[in-house]
């Protein structure tokens, strides 16, 4: 469930419409790719990983300041979108900021400010502005390392690192179809708008998404039944080639890898500081 | 709110999230067969969809969760297929986080294993009536069960987040009483139009 701001208009503005899926500009040409992009895919999930492991166990403010500003930096190096990346920080607080709210009350210690009579302690807000940062860094390396990549490149550097091979088919499927659904839910929106129908709150409302839903498992699980016939024609037998060569590591992926352990052991060196 | 971010739950909830999806995952995809899997993941597009499909209600809105379906159509394949529905929901949209990543999945497909039990259990494949009520009440309780879970990673977290905890039980309930509607819909439709995908015999539902 997600109470977000941006869509806390009365009922009408709401809509179940499907947000656009797609990068805003697929495949579009880039004079030069970023230096972040040509940087191996295994080494970048793995790279995450550590970071994200990193991060969970730091516990005071300046070594969280610093990975999110490592985080930050990423995110540069990656040009990703800053107002589409904002927002998504944004909505990651939204749920944060329900979940943090009681912190500095629950938590008892010498009080900062009350509010209706309830003291709020400086634990309490200490611990609540840890959570934020903790979050917004992993949540922007994430984005940084792993959101900049085709989700199809994931799945292979996925496979590369053996990781079982019917998950990574899961994966590759899955991000396939989201594109096919997204484009069928749609289709399907428009015949609903062009027959009047209008979201309420309101079991005819939930009934009818249901039916949507519903007519959108059928069409598409009619799809992968043809699919699969096709490719069991062409001789399916549990494996795909991966199409995506796998560059050979280059002083790109050395530099990276090298910069990516010092950033961790001076996060942890920062930890290891009595503040 | 079957999201939680990194950062908020301590490390044996995050131990106990990450070992019990790893072993689900593991017997889901064991049990997978190789000719199933376009099915698996277009239920997973499904999940990563339905998350970005707002309802209205009262004055603020929420998505859907759509685990008591999954796990109706999917079983334990609802693990691996909920693992790459959040994987790329955390990478697309910044939902979630990469540490938390096994308890969000516990959250979500441990109730949707139940449901699918609860579903076998109360469904007759002759009584469309009868199944209906099992589809609602996987879908409702598929919800409930995952705010319980939400809450007690939270309130075994740390004392601090109780209250949180209690509100996030509130919260999902009107999302249970959408969901129990919204997943007796999906499955009327699918009996009606393609009863095989339940494991039904497609003849035997046409009689009535």
């Amino acid at each position: 469930m997600n109470t977000s701001a941006s869509n806390s208009a009365p009922c009408a503005s709401v809509s179940i419409d499907l947000p656009a899926l797609q990068k805003e500009h697929p495949g579009e040409f880039r004079a030069r790719e970023p230096w972040l992009a040509r940087v191996d895919g295994r080494l970048r999930l793995v790279v995450c990983g550590l970071f994200a492991l990193t991060v969970v166990g730091l516990t005071q403010i300046p070594p969280l300041l610093t990975a999110l500003a490592l985080a930050g930096c990423a995110a540069m190096t990656a040009r990703l979108e800053l107002a589409s990346t904002l927002r998504r920080m944004a909505a990651l607080d939204g749920f944060m900021l329900f979940v943090l709210f009681f912190l500095p009350f629950t938590i008892p210690g010498e009080a900062m400010f009350s509010l209706n009579g309830m003291a709020a302690s400086y634990a309490g807000v200490l611990r609540a502005i840890e959570i934020l940062l903790k979050a917004n860094a992993v949540l922007l390396m994430i984005m940084a390392l792993l959101g900049s990549m085709e989700p199809i490149a994931l799945g292979h550097a996925m496979a590369r690192l053996r990781l079982p091979l019917k998950f990574v088919h899961l994966f590759l499927f899955t991000v396939r179809y989201i594109e096919v659904l997204g484009r069928e839910y749609r289709r399907l929106r428009t015949a609903m708008k062009a027959r009047g129908f209008r979201p309420r709150c309101d079991p005819h409302t939930w009934r009818s998404v249901g039916y949507l839903f519903g007519m959108l498992l059928v069409r598409s699980i009619e799809r992968a039944e043809r699919i699969l016939a096709a490719m069991r024609c062409r001789g399916f037998q549990g494996h795909f080639h991966l199409m995506t060569e796998a560059a050979p590591v280059d002083w790109r992926d050395y530099a990276f890898a090298g910069l990516s352990v010092t950033a961790a052991c001076a996060l942890i060196a920062l930890e290891s500081v009595h503040w | 709110m079957a999201h939680i971010p990194d950062g908020v739950l301590s490390a044996p909830v995050l131990l106990v999230g990450a070992a019990v999806s790893l072993s689900g995952c593991a017997y889901g995809l064991r049990q997978l067969a190789t000719e199933r899997i376009p099915q698996v993941a277009l239920m997973s597009a499904v999940l990563f969809v339905a998350a970005l499909v707002h309802f209205p209600v009262g004055l603020s809105s929420m998505h859907l969760m759509l685990n008591g379906l999954a796990g109706i159509l999917l079983g334990w394949a609802a693990f691996p297929a909920l693992l790459v529905a959040l994987l790329l929901q955390a990478m697309l949209f910044g939902f979630g986080g990469l540490i938390v990543l096994g308890v969000n999945v516990m959250n979500m497909a441990l109730p949707a294993v139940l449901c699918r039990a609860l579903f076998v259990a109360l469904s007759c494949s002759g009584n469309r009536r009868r199944t209906l009520i099992a589809a609602g009440l996987a879908g409702g309780i598929g919800v409930m069960l995952t705010a319980l879970l939400v809450a007690l990673a939270l309130a075994l977290s740390g004392q601090e987040f109780a209250t949180a905890a209690k509100l996030v039980v509130f919260t999902h309930i009107p999302v249970a009483v959408i969901e129990t509607i919204f997943t007796a819909a999906v499955i009327s439709l699918l009996l009606q139009v393609k009863p095989e995908v339940l494991g039904f015999a497609s003849t035997e539902m046409n009689d009535d």
